[in-house]
């Protein structure tokens, strides 16, 4: 008789698990590129305002992580991305979006040139496929790391002091986007001044057997600075006031979309402001110099909404009464308790969505099983939506 | 100083030439740059030993386009034409064909042989039509012309009528083995054609899509066979005379080192001894990955492109072997005066199939197959008096060889291929007085074609028309501004035939008028 072996299919467990295990109480796990990763551990709201008033520390374990090298490096990633990476120089990291030939987004993250012509490139999606395409007929090799460097993002206004506490000395130096090497029980930490918060905030990188050790000093030295551990809903609603986009959530990866005209490009995107036509090439540029002659498509807009309601999934309008007459969708919503805000992120067809333009959104929400309708009147805005100036003071200051 | 010119070739192979004529012809100012020091590409005739010459790739012609020459006003004399086949059988009854016509095989074989010449030579005149047009776009920028072009390859279909279309349909896609197996009953007959439709492939007779590859053999001259005089050059000559005719400037010898690219666009090349030219189009005549890898470098290209022109199986797998004779070697069952025709062996289409599994191990075939030529026979010029040249082209011999092409591997294989015919030619090995094998290896190294593949990439249905060399890039101009491909790379594919070099001419000369 035939017996059926049981396949273990438990997820991978981030070398920080044992610690996240210890403080969880809601017992909310989901899945992140195989990893067991926390809606949260105590209570949303708690979470996020440990991110805007004291610390939140998040694991970013299961983030993807590629160690790019080799002669050829800089070239491979300058022809990559739509910035212009020449301007990065060692020590520094650069936000930037990643394009197919059509001009169309793949995935955004961050990249750190860790040293001369050495970089890691940091992204919520896996991409060795697209990666070893780019590499043909260049010399550069591509490692991925994710699972070889244990990460967690500390942030929030007393990140700083926290850090501090934690010995690194000189970390008061570290400018925004810049990056570092410290000591730690005798193993490199790298720390960078980044995050997805829009707060004051670094990220931590480790090797893993060195994990739970940082876990622990680092909770031991905030521990009269507020730190908690926070999950992925607190961390949504803080990206969505600092007005970062997510892969999956405000756009689909091209490699994904399947309907034409469902992937979306830079410039739809508003990430103009990354994309540089005066470099000699770069994926997507031929495409991208079109969309650019001919105006794009779509257009996402920061909305600023009337009411409280968040406007989840909500259609947009161009004018209140205009049911079927919609210009677009919200894509991220939430009541920002800092912002004292009902706030979204959405795509609308252009020309609708320039800043100070008026659209409404309709927004059902259900009230003891009942579901009502409201067009509310939305604004779209140009600044992020939080953007205190702590987050770029060097040195930060104690809180 | 650089000099200026509107069009810069890269290489003169017989498509170089045709796209240069063309575009002199339009008054364009042109300058063709080739690697070696004879026009021609693979179509060139070479000196191999002492007083014998032969034609070192390509050796016989069956696809130069009429249009081609019509439009050059092509002349040049042949040293034989309407060259028959005979198919070689180890039992001395052997096979032979001209046209139509078969001999040696069952009346019923010799029925069916002109009812599968007839509809061959049918399909092959529809796909002709194709070979000749700029190949249409599916994507979203497709214009009205291209759309035009859909519906009438459609419509030629259909016009075929119900029962012709449906069997065009049917086999289109189909190995050739299955098709002769339902026809024939005669092995050699079988071997023979099976071996016409896999010449220059990475393909047996039971690879899918070998029906295609045999119809596009067709799609010239419906399979006649003719030899120039004097060997290949003598095509390459007439056409760099056309070319130099009409204002072009060819120069030899100048290896191209690579394409200036500046501002997102093409700007000139520059050869390997350091000069440059300047032009605002330049038009490969090299193969595809040589071009985007080598010339452009992958970094000045789209990394989707750049993958997709990686990809490009072109996996040469013929052998060209050149045997310098004291005299002709006795053929048993063969008469004096045939030896002007074209060798075949390839004793059934097992036997074919047979010689192709070592190819996909790497390996080189125990029994190879082989199309054999005494050029000297009709052509005196080619040896000494009394003495003759062999040309053949002997598979398989995969380019990317396990062991690796040394000078052993080479000559085994050598060794290997002269054992084979001592078993039809008793006595081939004493007449041999020089010999050589240019392996893929050698191709690629001779004749600067990536993985010596003659035809610049498998001819594949996944690699035909529309996708070739690669979607998005089938109307010869490369995504990089200025940049054109016109060579077999590019639609239709390879063969003497001058068909991309003459749609990459007007392609190019309807984009410019409309910038």
């Amino acid at each position: 008789m035939t017996t059926i072996q049981e396949v273990p299919q438990d997820r991978l467990k981030s070398p920080f698990y044992s610690r996240q295990a210890e403080l969880d109480r809601l017992n909310r796990w989901h899945e992140w590129k195989g990893y067991r990763s926390a809606d949260g551990f105590y209570e949303t709201a708690l979470e996020y305002f440990a991110i805007r008033n004291s610390t939140g520390v998040f694991d970013l374990t299961p983030m993807t992580k590629y160690r790019i090298s080799g002669a050829d490096s800089l070239d491979f990633i300058d022809r990559l991305v739509t910035r212009d990476m020449r301007k990065i120089k060692p020590g520094r990291v650069a936000y930037a979006v990643w394009c197919d030939d059509e001009g169309q987004v793949i995935d955004d993250g961050t990249i750190f040139h860790l040293r001369q012509g050495e970089y890691r490139l940091c992204a919520q999606e896996r991409h060795m496929s697209w990666l070893t395409a780019a590499a043909i007929g260049m010399d550069v090799s591509i490692v991925d790391e994710t699972h070889d460097i244990a990460a967690l993002a500390v942030q929030g206004p007393t990140s700083y002091s926290v850090l501090k506490n934690l010995g690194l000395d000189g970390i008061e130096n570290l400018k925004p986007f810049g990056l570092d090497n410290f000591d730690f029980a005798g193993t490199e930490l790298m720390v960078s001044r980044t995050g997805y918060t829009g707060d004051l905030g670094y990220e931590l990188w480790i090797s893993p057997d060195k994990a739970e050790a940082l876990w622990d000093a680092l909770f031991e030295a905030g521990k009269h600075h507020g730190i908690w551990a926070i999950g992925t809903e607190a961390l949504d609603q803080a990206r969505i006031e600092a007005g970062y986009i997510g892969a999956y959530i405000d756009f689909l990866p091209a490699h994904v979309t399947i309907r034409s005209g469902r992937s979306r490009s830079p410039l739809e995107l508003g990430l103009e402001w990354l994309v540089d036509f005066k470099k000699a090439n770069f994926n997507g540029r031929r495409a991208l110099a079109e969309e650019k002659r001919r105006g794009s498509a779509w257009r996402l807009v920061k909305l600023d909404i009337e009411g409280n309601k968040p406007a989840h999934h909500s259609y947009i309008y161009a004018s209140k009464g205009g049911r079927g007459k919609e210009v677009g969708f919200i894509t991220s919503a939430t009541w920002s308790p800092v912002c004292k805000q009902n706030i979204a992120i959405g795509t609308v067809r252009t020309p609708h969505g320039k800043v100070g333009d008026k659209l409404f959104v309709e927004i059902y929400y259900q009230r003891e099983m009942h579901w009502s309708r409201v067009m509310a009147e939305a604004t779209v805005v140009d600044k992020p939506f939080w953007d205190p100036q702590r987050r770029r003071a060097t040195p930060p200051g104690p809180y | 100083m650089n000099e200026r010119y509107d069009v810069c070739v890269i290489g003169a192979g017989h498509n170089g030439l045709v796209c240069a004529s063309l575009l002199a012809k339009a008054g364009k100012k042109v300058l063709v740059l080739e690697a070696n020091d004879q026009v021609g590409g693979a179509a060139v005739t070479r000196t191999f030993a002492d007083g014998f010459s032969v034609s070192a790739c390509a050796h016989l012609l069956y696809q130069l386009q009429p249009q081609v020459r019509k439009e050059l006003g092509l002349k040049f004399e042949l040293s034989g034409d309407a060259i028959g086949t005979i198919a070689l059988s180890p039992d001395g009854k052997h096979v032979r064909m001209n046209g139509k016509q078969v001999t040696g095989t069952s009346d019923e074989d010799a029925a069916s042989y002109r009812d599968f010449c007839r509809r061959m030579t049918r399909f092959a005149d529809l796909l002709k039509t194709y070979l000749n047009k700029t190949p249409p776009r599916l994507s979203k920028d497709a214009s009205k012309a291209d759309f035009l072009t859909l519906g009438q390859l459609g419509l030629d279909i259909r016009r075929l009528g119900r029962v012709e279309m449906q069997e065009l349909l049917r086999i289109i896609g189909m190995n050739i083995f299955d098709e002769l197996n339902e026809r024939f009953e005669n092995g050699v007959l079988r071997g023979a054609l099976s071996l016409d439709a896999v010449l220059g492939t990475h393909l047996g007779p039971r690879s899918p899509n070998t029906i295609l590859t045999y119809l596009y053999r067709l799609a010239g001259s419906h399979g006649t066979i003719s030899a120039p005089a004097g060997g290949m050059s003598t095509v390459a000559e007439a056409l760099a005379h056309c070319a130099r005719d009409r204002g072009a400037t060819i120069r030899t010898g100048m290896p191209v080192k690579r394409i200036i690219i500046e501002n997102g666009r093409v700007a000139g090349v520059q050869t390997e001894n350091g000069e440059q030219f300047s032009s605002r189009l330049v038009v490969s005549n090299a193969d595809p990955k040589s071009t985007i890898m080598c010339l452009v470098s992958t970094r000045n290209v789209e990394t989707g492109f750049a993958r997709r022109i990686h990809n490009i199986r072109m996996r040469g797998n013929a052998a060209k072997m050149h045997l310098a004779l004291d005299g002709l070697p006795a053929i048993d069952g063969v008469e004096e005066q045939e030896y002007g025709e074209r060798f075949v062996v390839a004793p059934d289409d097992v036997y074919v199939e047979r010689a192709f599994n070592a190819a996909k191990y790497g390996e080189t075939s125990d029994k190879p197959v082989f199309e054999i030529t005494f050029p000297s026979f009709r052509d005196q010029s080619l040896a000494p008096d009394g003495k003759h040249v062999m040309s053949a082209i002997v598979q398989y011999a995969p380019y990317s060889l396990k062991e690796g092409w040394s000078d052993a591997a080479r000559q085994s294989f050598l060794d290997t291929a002269i054992d084979c015919l001592g078993e039809f030619m008793p006595d081939l090995k004493q007449k041999i007085v020089a010999s050589e094998m240019l392996t893929p290896a050698d191709i690629e190294k001779q004749f600067l074609i990536t993985g010596g593949h003659w035809h610049h990439g498998e001819l594949a249905l996944d690699q035909f028309l529309f996708t070739r060399p690669v979607g998005g890039a089938q109307q010869y101009a490369m995504p990089l501004d200025g940049l054109y491909l016109c060579g077999a790379g590019a639609h239709p594919g390879g063969g003497i035939s001058g068909a991309a070099g003459r749609n990459a001419a007007r392609e190019i000369l309807k984009r410019e008028k409309a910038a």
